[in-house]
């Protein structure tokens, strides 16, 4: 592995909520313009990691080199503005403002992100849309938008959560597209995922989360081999 | 046509005028303690010592500084505002996370200090402030005379609450404001300052609550427990509109003093009480206030 095209490292990654110790040493990375996912069992710490990349968890320590800077100590909103992405398992889309508004929300923090018009052509839906409640939209509507608000800052990192869970298989097959269509345009994304069939046709390379730190690191070419592994660890 | 309801009808439009009058002093309080709350989620006990410390503030400005009314409506605010910031930076950044009641227990304590300093340079009882030249005199409607100061209250501070109501919810800094207050953490993981809006978000509040005192002052008398008498009230209408409501504030805020002011015409007995017999009504039947949504 190359460190000049590594995008992520994170390495020894410690993170709490209050007393409970969730991450226990996570050692990973992610090149530019790769797409990883991360899988594993309810609970096993993934959707900690991408917070606690972001310094949403409590207390963090270990390390997060993000394009060649450490921000283990720096504040969440700093971190953002390097060029980093969160699409969260909830969805967050804010009740209190409009899909438009909940779309010009994140301010851009580079330059080089999708037009309005571009975002709009990708998911016409929110175009139609534009005036309503971000949470009148459905779930399948909300994950677009989810998505889509972080297109347009200029993001190059995208932290996925789960982003195609619970909906019709029609809009998980639009997603598909939708990340497939992002690594062209060279995005680095992380993606957890459950769902075995979306996530390994996209994915690169795949981690295996387990009680808060890596158990495996899967590459495409090796999931035949390490199936029997894989099988132990997650039961596909 | 000289009676409404067998009461004289300048009587009856002079009440009206001075619950219009009231209800703009409710509006601003709660909307500032309305914001606050949305964004801190500190019930700011200390709204009605900073209001108080807004109105001595431009009298002692006037008379140790010969500062007159317009600097005073400018720099006041701005000093409690300074203030304001500083408090939220010192103490109340430490009590997010915390229930309620640290918060309302912190800015009931720095009420009790203000006031008490206030108390004890100046005593009890109120000063005089001067009604600027301007205002002087009376517009003669017809019907009724309408003092210019009055007009001047309602008119400055109705502006004030929809131009705050506007920015809050018609323009990109009002929808980080809104983002924020619904979803701090993830609008800050959107690359959003959220603890620096935070500061801000208290430090306007509490501006606003000392334009409200100097707006006052020369309606009433300048004294330290100006802020006292009118909090409590201000409360009742933040619980009749709801917490964290910004329209809902401010429609309050203006309605509770009209309905004060008729009450004074149609059974004056009742005029102190009638907002608190309104809050316990709206508490029966609607528990989050009437703007105010459940949580």
């Amino acid at each position: 592995m190359n460190t000049a095209t590594e995008y992520l490292r994170v390495t020894d990654l410690h993170a709490f909520y209050g007393e409970s110790h969730i991450l226990h040493g996570m050692d990973f990375s992610v090149n530019r313009g790769e797409c990883v996912t991360l899988r594993g069992r309810n609970g096993a710490g993934r959707t900690t990691t991408l917070k606690a990349i972001l310094g949403l968890t409590g207390r963090r320590t270990g390390s997060v080199m993000l394009n060649g800077r450490q921000v283990i100590g720096w504040a969440p909103h700093r971190i953002a503005r390097l060029g980093v992405g969160y699409c969260p398992e909830e969805r967050g889309i804010y009740a209190s403002l409009t899909t438009e508004e909940n779309l010009m929300l994140p301010p851009q923090v580079a330059s080089g992100g999708m037009s309005v018009e571009e975002i709009y052509a990708m998911f016409p839906n929110l175009a139609e849309r534009r005036k309503s409640q971000g949470t009148r939209l459905s779930g399948g509507e909300q994950q677009m938008l989810a998505m889509a608000r972080i297109l347009r800052s200029g993001a190059r990192l995208l932290l996925l959560d789960e982003i195609s869970e619970g909906l019709a298989p029609v809009i998980v097959q639009k997603l598909g597209q939708v990340i497939r269509q992002l690594k062209e345009k060279g995005f680095t994304i992380v993606l957890v995922e459950q769902n075995f069939r979306f996530a390994a046709p996209l994915a690169d390379r795949m981690y295996v989360v387990e009680h808060g730190s890596i158990a495996v690191e899967v590459g495409k070419d090796e999931l035949e081999q390490k199936k029997a592994l894989l099988h132990e660890y997650l039961g596909v | 046509m000289n009676e409404v309801f067998g009461i004289p009808i300048q009587a009856f439009m002079g009440q009206l005028m001075l619950g219009l009058v009231n209800g703009s002093f409710y509006a601003m309080l709660s909307l500032g303690l309305a914001v606050i709350f949305g964004m801190l989620n500190i019930i700011n006990f200390a709204h009605g010592a900073l209001y108080m410390m807004g109105a001595m503030l431009a009298w002692m400005g006037l008379n140790y500084l010969g500062l007159d009314y317009w600097w005073a409506l400018l720099l006041s605010p701005l000093a409690v505002g300074v203030l304001g910031i500083l408090i939220e930076r010192t103490m109340l950044q430490w009590l997010y996370q915390l229930d309620h009641l640290y918060g309302l227990l912190l800015t009931f304590g720095l009420a009790l200090v203000i006031e008490g300093l206030f108390l004890n340079a100046y005593g009890v009882s109120g000063q005089p402030y001067a009604i600027p030249e301007v205002f002087s005199g009376a517009y003669n409607l017809g019907f009724m005379f309408l003092p210019k100061y009055r007009a001047w209250i309602i008119v400055a501070s109705l502006t004030l609450c929809f131009a705050t109501w506007f920015v809050i919810e018609r323009t990109r800094r009002g929808a980080y404001l809104r983002a924020a207050t619904e979803n701090p953490k993830l609008t800050q993981a959107f690359g959003i300052n959220v603890p620096l809006m935070v500061m801000l978000t208290y430090g306007f509040g509490v501006g606003l609550a000392a334009f409200a005192g100097v707006l006052a002052a020369p309606a009433v008398q300048v004294g330290p427990l100006m802020g006292s008498n009118l909090i409590i009230v201000v409360f009742a209408v933040v619980v009749i509109g709801g917490m964290g409501s910004i329209l809902g504030s401010i429609v309050t805020g203006l309605g509770l003093g009209l309905i004060e002011g008729l009450t004074k015409v149609f059974y004056p007995e009742a005029s102190a009480t009638v907002v608190f017999i309104i809050m316990a009504l709206v508490l029966l039947v609607r528990p989050a206030g009437l703007f105010g949504k459940e949580r």
